[in-house]
């Protein structure tokens, strides 16, 4: 039987041992998202860090200058100001995101009556367009119409208007509110999710041991909670750093850049005043701090020796 | 130690009762089970015990202290939950050394504690894993270890074995006797599975829908339960219970559907006519030549003993053991009569003196 072979057995047994081999059909399945993050993800990124490196504006090809943008930017003040205020505004608004954040999903954690109403009513903030709630900030931080201010005056608390956005400590704070309200749908949701896995039965056993409120926050909300944590913080932090809608509309990175983030000043380098190249360099310089984020979440927050499975 | 009372004690969540006025009374040092099916209100006497549930009427009193409206935390009970409930993010030690520690107790004190315990348990090499690391059976016993290490004066288990395979469920069973033997604290264990209740309890108090169907010594529940709910739940395999009246002539006897007849041995405790249920044990029907006829259907040898299932001429189950091996065939016909037998009245369900 052997002996009476065709030329199409080969074929077809090539074939279906393609078909059959598991690595070439996981290649072929994962193509097309491969293919969408080759174009959308890999390529821009790629062409940011090479525009980076060239003199490129508007209109002009640029040509290869090496670390010449880097070096501008290390002598430029308003590039470190920036940096300054990035992590202002990311340090400061993520903690406040997390503190209330926790508050507000351990308080909907709760068995509240209306709850499933109020859960939704606090994905608000997060539901609305930025630009939207950027514009709604903007009013409620003008200088002349701001209800703050006509608020605060008519309860006779202050006797001028409080200039919002046009002092610098005050329009710092003013952003980091703003992005603080923003944010803590995602948070307190997220957290209220991770809440909603702790058994209870953990907090009965708790209970039973002795354990008050406080302490069983501390000694079983909070541990289990860690990973969860670790994750929407990660999350949070990356995006408040990248956050660029809300000082766009509100203050366009002043007064005198007391407001510009990194973002911002890439977009006002690169684009609005066309120095593509410059722009492309502030931007791939958040880049390590993104990465130092996530590495600190990584190694320093989720992975726990309690979580890792193994029997004996 | 100390006594457990449950006096008269209501539950309701919402407009819903489910437990209708319990009352049982637990002396120092016993081991009672509560037992029943599913929903039967168990779980919630026990937990209402704990205090992780309130009370809505009735009291309880633990130590003869009325613990109504006591925090749970005081009233110096420890209870190992159905899925364990360790703290995961805790070793075994940090598990067991929990309460210890929110009660500031020395660690010298809290180490030896748990070292004791730990040692009673053989949990001794475990001690510095997490709970992922454990097998079901040596995370039940790291949840009874946190409850021996408080040396509570009452321990409650809520099914603690109903998770865990045949095997290891029988081996944990005699542990935890045991354990009780040797520490004589009173504990009040919940299972739904009636030959835990059997083997463990010094009493069981048999529950259903609310409501103590019977309380008593588990040999006093097989030998004379009280209603039909009881014969029918203690046991397994459970008790036949055929209907038909009492009647006949001369010496009174059972007449069932199918034409069927069973003597009363004498033992006649209702007037003819009167509705009954006829209740016989598995192991008391024997062979006999005088007895009713059954035809079998299933044949199911286990080694020790030989059991049949079988049907009456009236269609009703009967099931039956025989010690000593037969070769039966399904579709045969036996005769059988039986040793003993209980007689319930066919409308309440009551027994009646039999």
């Amino acid at each position: 039987m052997a002996s009476i072979t065709t030329s199409e057995a080969p074929r077809a047994s090539v074939l279906s041992s393609l078909t059959e081999s598991r690595g070439f059909l996981s290649a072929w399945f994962m193509l097309p998202s491969a293919v969408l993050l080759l174009v959308f993800l890999t390529y821009p990124l790629g062409l940011g860090v090479w525009l980076g490196f060239t003199d490129t504006r508007v209109g002009r090809a640029g040509i290869f200058i090496g670390l010449e943008n880097y070096q501008y930017l290390w002598d430029d003040s308003i590039f470190w100001l920036s940096v300054f205020n990035t992590l202002l505004y990311t340090i400061s608004a993520s903690i406040l995101k997390f503190v209330l954040g926790l508050w507000l999903a351990l308080i909907l954690n709760e068995n509240l009556p209306l709850k499933s109403f109020f859960r939704a009513i606090v994905l608000l903030p997060w539901v609305v367009p930025t630009v939207l709630s950027a514009i709604a900030f903007w009013w409620i931080f003008d200088s002349q119409f701001s209800i703050i201010s006509w608020a605060l005056m008519e309860l006779g608390l202050i006797d001028h208007r409080i200039n919002f956005l046009g002092d610098p400590t005050n329009a710092r704070a003013s952003v980091i509110a703003a992005n603080v309200w923003r944010g803590i749908p995602f948070v307190a949701i997220t957290l209220l999710a991770g809440l909603q896995t702790i058994p209870q039965s953990l907090y009965e056993a708790a209970t039973l041991d002795g354990a008050g409120r406080w302490q069983l926050f501390r000694y079983v909300t909070l541990p289990l909670l860690t990973p969860i944590i670790a994750i929407t913080m990660t999350f949070s932090v990356l995006f408040t750093f990248t956050d660029f809608q809300l000082i766009y509309v509100l203050t366009r990175g002043g007064p005198v850049n007391a407001t510009h983030l990194m973002a911002t000043l890439s977009f006002q380098r690169g684009i609005s005043g066309g120095q593509l190249g410059e722009g492309a360099a502030i931007a791939v310089a958040m880049i390590p701090f993104l990465l130092a984020a996530i590495l600190f979440s990584y190694f320093g927050l989720q992975r726990r020796k309690w979580q890792q499975g193994g029997g004996d | 130690m100390a006594s457990v009372a449950i006096r008269d004690v209501f539950k309701s969540f919402g407009s819903v009762e489910i437990l209708h006025g319990v009352s049982i009374d637990i002396e120092d040092g016993e081991f009672v089970t509560l037992v029943g099916p599913s929903g039967c209100g168990k779980s919630t006497l026990l937990r209402m015990i704990a205090g992780l549930e309130g009370i809505s009427r009735g009291e309880i009193a633990i130590a003869n202290r009325v613990v109504n409206t006591v925090a749970p935390k005081e009233r110096d009970i420890a209870m190992v939950f159905q899925n364990y409930a360790l703290y995961p993010h805790m070793t075994v030690r940090q598990n067991m050394a929990f309460s210890l520690m929110l009660k500031n107790v020395a660690k010298a004190e809290s180490d030896q504690r748990v070292n004791r315990a730990a040692e009673i348990l053989s949990l001794t090499p475990l001690l510095d894993r997490f709970p992922r690391q454990l097998s079901g059976g040596q995370r039940q016993r790291v949840a009874m270890g946190r409850a021996i290490v408080r040396n509570p004066q009452v321990f409650l288990f809520d099914e603690p074995l109903s998770n865990l395979d045949a095997k290891l469920r029988v081996q944990m069973r005699a542990e935890i006797k045991e354990l009780h033997q040797r520490l004589k604290t009173t504990t009040i264990y919940v299972t739904h599975d009636q030959i835990e209740a059997m083997t463990m309890a010094d009493k069981i108090v048999v529950m259903h829908d609310g409501i103590v169907e019977q309380i008593g010594k588990p040999l006093e529940l097989y030998d004379r339960p009280n209603n039909l709910f009881v014969a029918s739940f203690i046991g397994s395999p459970a008790m036949n219970l055929l209907k038909g009246s009492i009647g006949g002539e001369g010496a009174p006897a059972f007449q069932g559907a199918g034409g069927i007849s069973v003597p009363l041995n004498g033992a006649r405790s209702a007037a003819n006519g009167t509705q009954v249920v006829l209740g016989i044990r598995p192991e008391h029907l024997k062979l006999s030549d005088s007895g009713f006829p059954v035809t079998i259907s299933v044949v199911e040898p286990t080694g020790a003993e030989v059991q049949i299932i079988g049907r009456t001429p009236g269609g009703e189950d009967v099931v039956a053991n025989f010690r000593d091996r037969h070769d039966f065939e399904p579709g045969q016909t036996v005769r059988l009569s039986a040793d003993l037998i209980h007689l319930f009245n066919g409308e309440t369900g009551h027994r009646l003196a039999a």
